[in-house]
């Protein structure tokens, strides 16, 4: 029985699709089977800060009577359902589900239900993907190694002293321990790409405007976007073909058609090698930035030689704002999450200290409690920059740097670039605590990540390789709306290293995560306080 | 650029609506002012000609048809209030007093 359990969490999302429409499997049995496993192992990672068993079920049963329908009709099920219907998948817990807590790892919102869907979840719904509950992120998705999160610590499966990566470190952790395939979170400077590059899985960032951010909690409005994570290339594709296109309620999001190629990447290898062929990357060097561990340098030059060795050419080319990307950032972001968060007053939702009559001590009394050490260095930044008198030295100032990084990946680009291959994270993961003193060196964990977001372009970080066991990330970055062209690239360098040797380790300490002696994320911590 | 004193910390935190401890803001002086050395970098450049970017997709002036539609149910939306009368949020008087 055990071993059921286990051969069902480690499918992947089309091999359950393909089992579903056979009628092999369930989705009743394959959600029980990663229910199991998500309560069973959580207390070790912390990963979830929702598990709605009853929720799910209920979702699966509908999903399998919409199944056994189609097979009724004669459908032709490869046609008439979606890929996604009966598939398991878990939400960052600041994607609004009607009638759940949506906390955004704040205290703020503790309690706070949400009356509504996300469009993404709609969509989800709509698709009869199976939510499983929402996962654990640093607080308002502020932070790279989830530490900042109001609801304690998560843990790498890889190994359980360090961190996942952040911000959407609980929904990496879910894919990378077989709790769900498939999960959403959201990258404002990095945070679906650099877990994803920490826990060995797949994370994309789509193009800005690529999903509707309708029902999202808002970090830093003009850098936001959604996007998937997963174990393999095809699966990140059907996740962003499903949330991915125009809704009105998200007046940012844009009017680009979604192309249905996302649903057929090759399944052979050798079909999928192809997309390499003739095409020219570049490598810049500004990413291998100072302080890159040195293994993950090697890893990603592997990396190159292996497009290289499938038909790319890769050029080693200059981003020269690059070094500007992190102060660009660190006065965009807060600015804009200043504004964002100041609708959290404690008046109409969330937690709340009063009302009394002096309405000036409840915001204080509110805020300084509800938010923590993390959000309150951002708000007090994004306020200091946009006072008056620093709003031109600052703000302003920094508008126009990001232009200059938004240029360079133009000329790229329209140099013939097809894409741009670059380390996604300086650093496999790290330990707990050990960016916690000084907030600049916890922020150079995304300093190959952000310009992507300042520039609003695609990116992706697919697994190359480990260092001393922990995993190492290759990103992939590409013009506007060039998602497809990137997951075939992507999908291309999985399929030629296919028989990789590193490819067949699990994470590591994943035969630790039920032992009752394995002390949780928050005993691991307890006694350093994070600042 | 001139970093920020106690006072400007204490004046921000003003600003932002957080009430923090003395030693919340001491620490928070330290850190802003690490962080904002950052930002010296950014006068390396010249700009002055160089257009802002507050958005990276040229889309400008979405406007949809003005139609009435279902909104969220109020009751649905009140119970996350932190204190209510009927239909209505209650906030303290800022006014008069």
């Amino acid at each position: 029985m055990a071993d059921a359990v286990a051969d069902l969490t480690r499918l992947n999302a089309h091999a359950m699709t393909d089992r579903l429409r056979a009628g092999d499997v369930s989705s009743r049995e394959l959600v029980e089977a990663h229910l199991d496993r998500a309560e069973a192992e959580n207390r070790a990672l912390n990963a979830w800060l929702t598990i709605d068993r009853e929720r799910a079920l209920a979702e699966a049963d509908a999903a399998d009577a919409r199944l056994a329908a189609a097979r009724a009709e004669g459908a032709k099920l490869r046609s008439d359902t979606h890929p996604l219907l009966g598939v398991p998948v878990a939400l960052k817990d600041l994607v609004s589900l009607k009638g759940g807590q949506c906390t955004a790892g704040s205290r703020i919102l503790e309690g706070y239900v949400a009356p509504y869907d996300a469009h993404i979840t709609e969509r989800l719904r709509d698709a009869g993907a199976v939510i499983l509950g929402k996962t654990n992120m640093d607080e308002f998705a502020m932070g790279s190694s989830n530490e900042f999160s109001a609801f304690g610590p998560v843990s790498n499966p890889w190994d359980l002293e360090t961190v996942p990566g952040g911000s959407s470190g609980g929904s990496a952790v879910a894919v990378a321990a077989y709790h769900a395939p498939l999960s959403i979170g959201t990258d404002t400077g990095g945070s679906i790409r650099q877990p994803a590059s920490l826990c060995g899985i797949v994370g994309m960032k789509p193009t800005y405007g690529r999903v509707s951010r309708y029902g999202i909690v808002a970090f830093a409005s003009s850098l936001d976007q959604i996007g998937p994570l997963a174990r393999d290339v095809r699966d990140a594709a059907t996740l962003l073909h499903a949330v991915a296109g125009r809704d009105e309620r998200d007046s940012t999001s844009a009017p680009v058609p979604v192309p249905d190629e996302l649903l057929s990447l090759p399944a052979s290898d050798d079909e999928a090698a192809d997309a390499l062929r003739g095409k020219r990357l570049g490598l810049p060097r500004e990413y291998f930035v100072d302080g890159m561990e040195p293994e993950t340098g090697r890893r990603v030059r592997e990396a190159v030689e292996a497009l290289e060795a499938a038909g790319a050419t890769v050029e080693e080319v200059s981003l020269p704002h690059t070094d500007y990307g992190l102060a660009t950032y660190y006065i965009v972001a807060p600015a804009e999450a200043s504004a964002n968060l100041a609708r959290y007053d404690g008046i109409r939702y969330g937690r709340a200290v009063g009302p009394h009559d002096d309405y000036l001590a409840d915001y204080l009394a509110t805020r300084g409690g509800g938010f923590g050490p993390e959000v309150k260095r951002r708000v007090m930044l994004g306020t200091y920059a946009l006072s008056a008198g620093y709003y031109d030295a600052f703000y302003v100032k920094a508008q126009k740097v990001r232009t200059l990084i938004k240029r360079d990946f133009d000329t790229l680009f329209a140099a013939g670039f097809d894409a741009l291959v670059a380390p996604t994270s300086p650093t496999p993961a790290f330990r707990f605590g050990a960016k916690l003193a000084d907030p600049v060196q916890m922020y150079l964990s995304d300093a190959c990540t952000l310009p992507v977001n300042m520039a609003g372009l695609p990116g992706i970080s697919i697994p190359c390789g480990l260092s001393e066991g922990l995993p190492v990330g290759l990103q992939l970055i590409g013009p506007a709306w060039s998602e497809l062209e990137l997951l075939r690239l992507s999908r291309a360098y999985e399929a030629v290293t296919a028989s990789a040797a590193w490819r067949s380790e699990e994470p590591r300490d994943i035969g630790l995560l039920r032992e009752p002696t394995t002390p949780t994320p928050v005993e691991r911590v307890a006694g350093r306080s994070p600042r | 650029m001139a970093g920020l004193s106690h006072a400007d910390v204490e004046h921000v935190a003003h600003l932002a609506r957080l009430g923090m401890s003395d030693e919340e803001l001491a620490r928070l002086e330290g850190q802003l002012n690490h962080i904002v050395e950052q930002y010296t970098k950014l006068a390396e450049l010249a700009t002055e000609d160089i257009p802002p970017t507050a958005q990276t997709i040229e889309l400008e002036n979405i406007l949809r048809d003005d139609v009435a539609r279902p909104s969220l149910e109020p009751e649905e939306v009140l119970s996350n209030a932190a204190e209510r009368e009927g239909d209505y949020v209650v906030v303290p008087a800022i006014l008069g007093g």
